[in-house]
């Protein structure tokens, strides 16, 4: 137990001495979203009907945040250990691959929740925002830094370049949360653009998170919170597996 | 494949009989190793590095040992200095502590001094010596022979990754080696049946391979009972490089 507790302490440590770097900066960008789009895009873009632009992109933009977040501190951290070879101050003692999995992706979550705080925090002074269900924002915030931060666990694993991590970044997951419904509400795409956007777990965890604001989304929350939960369970499955058989950590 | 960086195709291995796949918890527990390259990680000082590695292994409050070990390293000075600002040779020194702060009865070296310079590797033998003295198992891989033969009591030599020798180092020179003995003469002949075997010969000066003392002794006596004078003579102990050059020589 306290190999598990040193593990995620030095994790949690390690996003925190860099905090302007990985507190400060997403927060600021959000911010930049929410000035420039919240109005650019005020009466163009579809929101839920009553909620005025401005305060339907603030919950996304904090689920933005949580998710890119969330998974850059688990593949960055794990990529830059393989990188510089210092993975062997983990792989030495006796961590056993759960207690690994367990560390970085609650590390992850951390790091996921404190961006996500910071950026309601500096936005919700330009909207006027409630908490219809804060228990909905909490468990989707949760349960999407944890896909985030175990798909960033698996990225880091398969990973053996800076590039390769970048590709992973910009490639699937940029997209995945630019697309699902962050920006935009998914039932005002046209055909087959909403249609596809149910294929995107990300999508499940905006519309469940800004469930917990509204109290109305696309879908009810209970039937995304399970898609968002299997998701976890199915990705933290794989990465478990990808542990225990030590793939790309120990020969 | 000990400490569990690697996994063996077939076979196994033991830390003080604690298998290293199905009782690892055991066995990374006796076990400390320093490993070649110079790693760190950057975002910490040597006490959080040596904390966080205390931790790992599921020790709390273990400031005394690290305190302890700091001090025998020459590390208190730069206790709270940043990885990153360290010399090569101090990150060495952290990587050292990083091994010893569970107290493991094995300590693997890996290569220890590869580009160490003279001082720090002189410390570090010392201190390793004393780890040794109180009771620590200590296992070097080195490509330094003389190293192996001032420090080591068993010696495995690798060939391929095969074990071309395992003995204690007295009995590999014994049974591999012999003496070399150079002797200049008064002639350019020796005496027959004269012992050990000529390696080669310049004019009257020869230089012999010899077994043990005794066929030093019958050399001796040949060359009176031959009168025969001894102009210069010298006598040269076995060396580990001879004996790993016979072994993996051919």
């Amino acid at each position: 137990m306290i190999s598990f507790q040193t593990l995620f302490y030095k994790e949690v440590l390690r996003f925190w001495k860099v905090s302007v770097q990985t507190v400060a900066a997403p927060v600021l960008t959000a911010l930049l979203y929410l000035v420039i789009f919240g109005h650019a895009l005020e009466g163009r873009l579809a929101a839920f009907s009553g909620i005025d632009y401005a305060s339907f992109l603030v919950p996304g933009l904090v689920m933005m945040s949580v998710l890119q977040n969330a998974f850059a501190n688990s593949s960055s951290s794990l990529m830059q250990s393989k990188i510089t070879g210092n993975i062997v101050f983990v792989l030495l003692p006796p961590i056993s691959y759960l207690e690994f999995f367990a560390a970085y992706v609650l590390a992850a979550i951390v790091r996921g929740l404190v961006v996500g705080a910071g950026v309601m925090l500096v936005t919700v002074w330009f909207v006027d925002l409630h908490l219809a269900a804060p228990l909905w924002t909490l468990a989707f915030g949760l349960a999407s830094a944890a896909l985030a931060g175990a798909l960033g666990l698996i990225a880091g694993i398969f990973s053996d370049k800076v590039d390769q991590l970048a590709a992973f970044q910009n490639f699937v997951i940029l997209p995945l949360t630019m697309l699902s419904g962050v920006f935009y509400s998914v039932q005002a795409l046209p055909e087959p653009w909403a249609r596809l956007s149910h294929f995107n777990p990300f999508f499940y965890m905006v519309d469940g998170f800004r469930y917990g604001f509204f109290g109305i989304g696309d879908l009810s929350p209970w039937l995304s919170l399970a898609i968002v939960a299997a998701s976890f369970f199915f990705v933290s499955l794989l990465c478990v597996l990808l542990l225990r058989s030590g793939y790309k950590l120990r020969w | 494949m000990i400490a569990g960086l690697a996994r063996a195709d077939a076979g196994s291995a033991a830390v003080m009989g604690a298998d290293v796949v199905a009782d690892y918890r055991r066995a990374r527990r006796m076990l400390g190793v320093v490993p070649q390259e110079l790693v760190f990680d950057p975002f910490f000082s040597v006490r959080e590095t040596l904390r966080i590695q205390s931790g790992y292994y599921g020790i709390r409050g273990n400031d005394a040992w690290i305190d302890e070990v700091m001090h025998h390293l020459d590390l208190t000075a730069k206790a709270d200095a940043n990885m990153r600002s360290l010399s090569g040779g101090m990150k060495r020194r952290v990587l050292v502590a990083q091994a010893l702060v569970h107290k493991p009865p094995v300590i693997v070296l890996d290569e220890p001094t590869a580009g160490v310079d003279v001082e720090l590797r002189q410390g570090l033998w010392q201190f390793v010596r004393r780890l040794n003295r109180d009771g620590h198992t200590i296992v070097l891989t080195t490509h330094y022979l003389e190293e192996a033969e001032a420090y080591c009591s068993r010696i495995a030599m690798l060939k391929a990754g095969r074990v071309a020798a395992l003995d204690s180092t007295a009995n590999l020179l014994k049974s591999f080696s012999g003496s070399q003995m150079k002797l200049r003469l008064d002639r350019e002949q020796l005496p027959q049946g004269f012992p050990g075997e000529v390696v080669s010969r310049d004019g009257a000066a020869f230089v012999l391979k010899l077994k043990n003392f005794q066929e030093v002794e019958s050399a001796l006596a040949k060359l009176r009972e031959a009168n025969v004078e001894i102009i210069e003579m010298e006598l040269q102990p076995p060396d580990l490089e001879d004996v790993f050059l016979r072994l993996t020589g051919k």
